[in-house]
């Protein structure tokens, strides 16, 4: 029996032991100069897992009596957290290293945390939920202040770890609700009694209460109080990761639970997360507005997308679910570029976040530049860019809803979000020239990774690479 | 007659006697628990030791704790009142409500729990609060330096001594005093108790036992000669006696631990011979000889190499002895000696 | 005989909590705190679960609180400064708090055991008369929770990580004694034996 479940969780266990091993191996011999080639070694084995899971893809199966499901959307999630892991593990390497913060547990506990992620997507119990939420968050409270020395990153760390203990502990009362009128954890015992029209106060006052805890995760207004700072303070390449894995996986959880455990009460909670959605994506347009601070804004900009990928829950059909999940493959793809950009930002070594001293860079880095431009114009939305699919698909799904509404002001939203980016292409274009400019050059991974997600941007027009349909198969897997 | 003891005032007296039993026991045996201390570590020194009241000294101690109930209680005034008083009664009360479950002899043990080897770590890991809330409560630098000692070096060798006890929890397969002495009852006598199989934790758990109590070598919270008296610079009279009572109480706990768990408590060494609260009474006061004994002759740890030990060495080994345990008993090596569900628990 | 000891202990861990809040002085707090520990583990004992109620006591009473203590006893901590801004903070405390609280009422006053939630409710511990509770744990534990287990242990090792990372810094400048250096001195290349003749020196 316990063999069998182990097959299941195979890859989770395989990074947790590698991740162990590392950390013994890194101890006890160079210490920090091992760590360059353990965030290599790390971020292979990611990929690697990452080509195993998606490649193995069997049938739907389930571990641990229930507790832990392994299916088509836990691995599409699992791949995409992988990926995006691996990916901005990789950039954070130079950048890192520069500034004195590699140091060995730093990718061990970006392995223990998407360790946690791939547990948090794979939940099929309240218990498991909350495990694999813990343990993804305080890996990211201690990379969120890496840089100790600091006070801007002490105070995100410190600021991310006040404000998620807080989500966890509405989260765990809303969880407690729930157990204790479903009269069970297990999110296939939940649902039986969270019907439609039958769903007892206690288990609604849960359910609105486990949605405000994992909301703060997402970031999604009005719980989105911690992004800002925290994506400010952090060092910029930890930054870059918690604006990808952890939202996929925090996305994921919202529709495991949405779906598994409160599949049978659709109308009670959708109205909910479309004020999510609606909230989001309008606070996060208008507040980055007045933000000169590229690391602020791209903390808003993930506000809103957050909104719009909310926008697909609230649908509450297989096809919402469909577009959340290609809405965050595309999110990722796209932030992964951006934060390939601004770690390319520096001006004599140090790192620039101030999106005034791009001015007139398209001079300087004409190809740079240019790949900045495709990425920003597909964050906006503007077509013919894949980041204008993602939209289409969540709007689309949010009038298939019922919620023709949602999708109106998902419009209004996404022009208004359109005028930052664009003036950042302004300033790179037609922007007064600084005295002191910007650095050129810069390390090959940030190019390479700046250039393919630009690329991305414009080839995956034709067919999204297929992503569409694993999506579609993934959220079949959820809904039903 | 016997209908008396049946009724619930009956089984109350019987419970109040049995608990004045064991309560008297250990009050008597600590009156000349402090004068052998003494009189070990003079011989040591070549001294005579106590020598004036009573035969042979023998006395000392009861004229002693009359005159320490019989002086005046001084609190200093900047003191915190409550907790100044209350952290000696805590110190005296833990050490002594641990007893509750020490069998002396088969089924003689005031509360037969199944948790009884949890409920004396429980209970002995809440000594510390004496010491912490003495030190505290006199308001003045050397208690407070001393408690602070105190509180760090207790909980960094009650680790391991949880650790030494899971090995033999395991190798019993239950938490019971009586099911431990019973598993250790081979019909080997001496050779067949857990010394031997847990021999390494043995030493590990004696020296434990020293640091958690707050003996020499390990005496730092009370050091003299950096910090006067530790946490009981401020103490006089009765309160200083409860707390110096409590601290022997707890060093007699801790023998009559390591005759439970490793040395067949009241089991006979020699096959044969019958077994015996004697034999448990002998070994206790064994070990206090040895424990009297390591005052005597060993000189006193820095404050480092203390926690060095505590944290770099005992706890390591201890855990890596768990695991071997655990492996041990599992697959039935070494002809079974590690796994005894069958005789014990 | 039990229902007093239940009140006893019920009224302790009430009491110990409240003091816990309004005590003025925060060493008062911890001792205040402990004993509503305490006091519920006697509850635990009182429900049967022995174990649990020694793990509490060892636990939170004999590791936790005695770190909070010594944190608490080193802070010198000003709690007129800190009221003066809680009185700010007041109105929006209570009102979150009235919420709360209002919530739970509504949610248990509307307890309803549905059909579905009773069914579901079946305890999977075996029954404490078939076996030890320490017993019943272990094969929870091990058993059905093992996945919770083992993430649980990744959390603590997190955890750890964590807090050595963000506060451990090696210091140069200090001499540190490597005792199996020390023990494996050899005597020979230590120290040297020389034959000083009187009046001449080396």
């Amino acid at each position: 029996m316990i063999s069998a479940d182990l097959n299941i969780i195979l890859p989770e266990i395989v990074l947790a032991v590698f991740a162990m091993l590392a950390l013994i191996g890194a101890v006890y011999t160079g210490k920090d100069k091992l760590a360059p080639v353990l965030v290599w070694a790390s971020a292979a084995v990611m990929l690697l897992m990452a080509i195993w899971i998606g490649t193995t893809g069997g049938q739907d199966q389930t571990a641990f009596w229930g507790m832990f499901t392994d299916d088509a959307f836990a691995r599409f999630a699992k791949v995409a957290i992988l990926l995006s892991a691996a990916v901005v593990l990789l950039m954070s390497e130079g950048y890192m290293s520069r500034h004195g913060l590699l140091r060995f547990e730093y990718p061990v506990l970006v392995l223990l945390s998407v360790v946690g992620m791939m547990v948090m997507v794979s939940a099929g119990d309240l218990m498991t939920l909350y495990m694999g939420l813990e343990l993804q968050s305080l890996a990211l409270y201690v990379v969120a202040s890496l840089r100790r020395d600091s006070e801007r990153s002490t105070e995100a760390g410190l600021k991310y770890f006040v404000l998620g203990a807080l989500s966890s502990g509405l989260l765990l009362y809303g969880a407690s609700l729930v157990y204790g009128f479903a009269g069970t954890t297990l999110f296939s015992g939940v649902i039986a009694a969270a019907t439609e029209g039958h769903m007892s106060l206690g288990l609604l006052i849960g359910l609105v209460l486990m949605i405000s805890g994992l909301a703060f995760k997402v970031s999604a207004v009005p719980f989105h109080m911690w992004t800002p700072d925290v994506y400010e303070g952090s060092p910029t390449p930890v930054t870059a990761f918690f604006a990808t894995a952890p939202k996929v996986a925090a996305m994921g959880l919202f529709a495991r639970l949405l779906f598994d455990a409160f599949g049978g009460a659709i109308a009670d909670w959708s109205q909910v997360v479309a004020l999510l959605s609606l909230l989001s994506m309008f606070l996060g347009a208008i507040a980055a507005i007045g933000q000169r601070n590229i690391k602020r804004l791209m903390a808003y900009s993930s506000i809103t997308h957050m909104g719009f990928a909310l926008m697909g829950l609230a649908a509450g059909t297989a096809f919402g679910v469909q577009a959340m999940l290609v809405y965050m493959a595309i999110y990722v793809t796209m932030n992964v570029g951006t934060f390939a950009f601004i770690l390319s930002l520096s001006r004599e070594g140090q790192p620039v976040t101030d999106i005034g001293a791009l001015g007139m860079y398209s001079k300087r880095e004409p190809g740079k530049a240019l790949a900045m431009l495709v990425l920003l114009f597909s964050l906006a939305g503007v077509p013919p860019l894949v980041g204008f699919f993602g939209k289409l698909y969540v709007l689309q799904a949010a009038y298939g809803g019922g919620l023709a509404w949602l999708a109106v002001a998902g419009v209004i939203a996404s022009v208004i979000s359109a005028y930052y980016y664009l003036r950042i292409v302004f300033f790179m274009y037609f922007g007064e020239e600084r005295e002191e400019a910007l650095d050129t050059g810069g390390s090959p991974v940030l190019w390479g990774c700046l250039m393919v997600s630009a690329f991305l941007m414009v080839a995956g027009v034709v067919n999204l690479f297929g992503v569409e349909g694993a999506a579609a198969a993934a959220a079949a897997t959820l809904v039903n | 007659m016997a209908d008396f003891f049946s009724t619930p005032l009956g089984t109350f007296v019987i419970i109040l006697a049995q608990c004045l039993a064991v309560l008297g026991f250990v009050m008597i045996s600590l009156l000349f628990l402090v004068y052998g201390d003494r009189k070990i570590w003079a011989a040591v020194q070549m001294r005579r030791g106590p020598n004036v009241v009573g035969t042979f000294g023998i006395l000392q101690s009861v004229a002693d704790a009359l005159k320490y109930v019989l002086k005046e209680v001084v609190i200093p005034a900047g003191s915190d009142k409550a907790v100044f008083m209350l952290a000696p009664m805590i110190s005296f009360v833990m050490s002594m409500i641990a007893w509750a479950v020490i069998p002396f002899s088969d089924g003689w043990v005031l509360s037969d729990i199944n948790v009884a080897i949890l409920y004396v770590f429980a209970i002995s890991s809440l000594e510390v609060y004496g010491v912490i809330m003495g030190g505290w409560a006199s308001n003045s630098k050397y208690p407070f330096l001393g408690s602070l000692r105190s509180a760090a070096q207790m909980i960094s060798y009650e680790v391991s001594i949880g650790l030494i006890i899971i090995g033999v929890i395991i190798s019993t397969g239950s938490m019971n005093f009586g099911s431990i002495v019973h598993a250790q009852d081979t019909g080997w006598g001496f050779f067949g108790w857990y010394w031997l199989p847990h021999f390494p934790m043995v030493f590990l758990f004696f020296i434990s036992a020293l640091a958690e109590t707050n003996r020499p070598p390990f005496d730092l919270p009370e050091a003299e000669s950096e910090l006067v008296a530790g946490y009981q610079v401020e103490y006089s009279a009765t309160p200083f006696l409860l707390f110096m009572a409590g601290e022997y109480i707890a060093i007699f706990l801790m023998c009559a631990l390591t005759s439970l768990l490793f040395f067949g408590g009241w089991l006979s060494p020699i096959p044969g011979l019958p077994d015996g609260a004697l034999w448990m009474v002998g070994k206790m006061a064994f070990f206090f000889f040895i424990f009297a004994m390591v005052k005597a002759i060993t000189p006193r740890y820095r404050y480092d190499q203390l926690m060095r030990l505590g944290w770099k060495v005992f706890l390591p080994f201890s855990l890596v002895w768990v695991v071997f345990v655990s492996f041990a008993a599992k697959f039935g090596w070494f002809w079974g000696i590690f796994a005894r569900w069958t005789t014990g628990g | 005989m039990t229902v007093f000891a239940f009140y006893l202990f019920a009224l302790c861990t009430i009491v110990g909590g409240l003091f816990t809040v309004i005590s003025r002085n925060p060493v008062h707090s911890v001792l205040w705190l402990i004993l509503a520990f305490l006091s519920s583990a006697g509850l635990f004992v009182l429900l049967g679960a022995e174990f649990v109620a020694m793990l509490l006591v060892i636990v939170y009473v004999g590791a936790v609180a005695v770190l909070f203590l010594f944190v608490v006893m080193m802070l010198d901590v000003d709690f007129a400064e800190l009221r003066a801004g809680m009185a700010k903070y007041m109105p929006l405390a209570l009102l979150i708090g009235v919420i709360l609280l209002m919530q739970l009422g509504m949610a248990f006053g509307a307890w309803e055991t549905s059909e579905i939630a009773a069914t579901q409710l079946s305890a999977p511990a075996p029954l404490a008369a078939e076996t030890q509770n320490t017993a019943a744990l272990g094969l929870l534990l091990y058993d059905r929770y093992f996945l919770l287990f083992q993430l649980a242990g990744l959390i603590l090792l997190v955890a750890m990580i964590g807090a050595i990372v963000l506060t451990l810094r090696h210091r140069q400048d200090v001499k540190r004694q490597n005792v199996l250096a020390q023990m494996y001195r050899d005597p020979k290349k230590a120290m040297e034996l020389r034959d000083v003749k009187p009046g001449q020196g080396l």
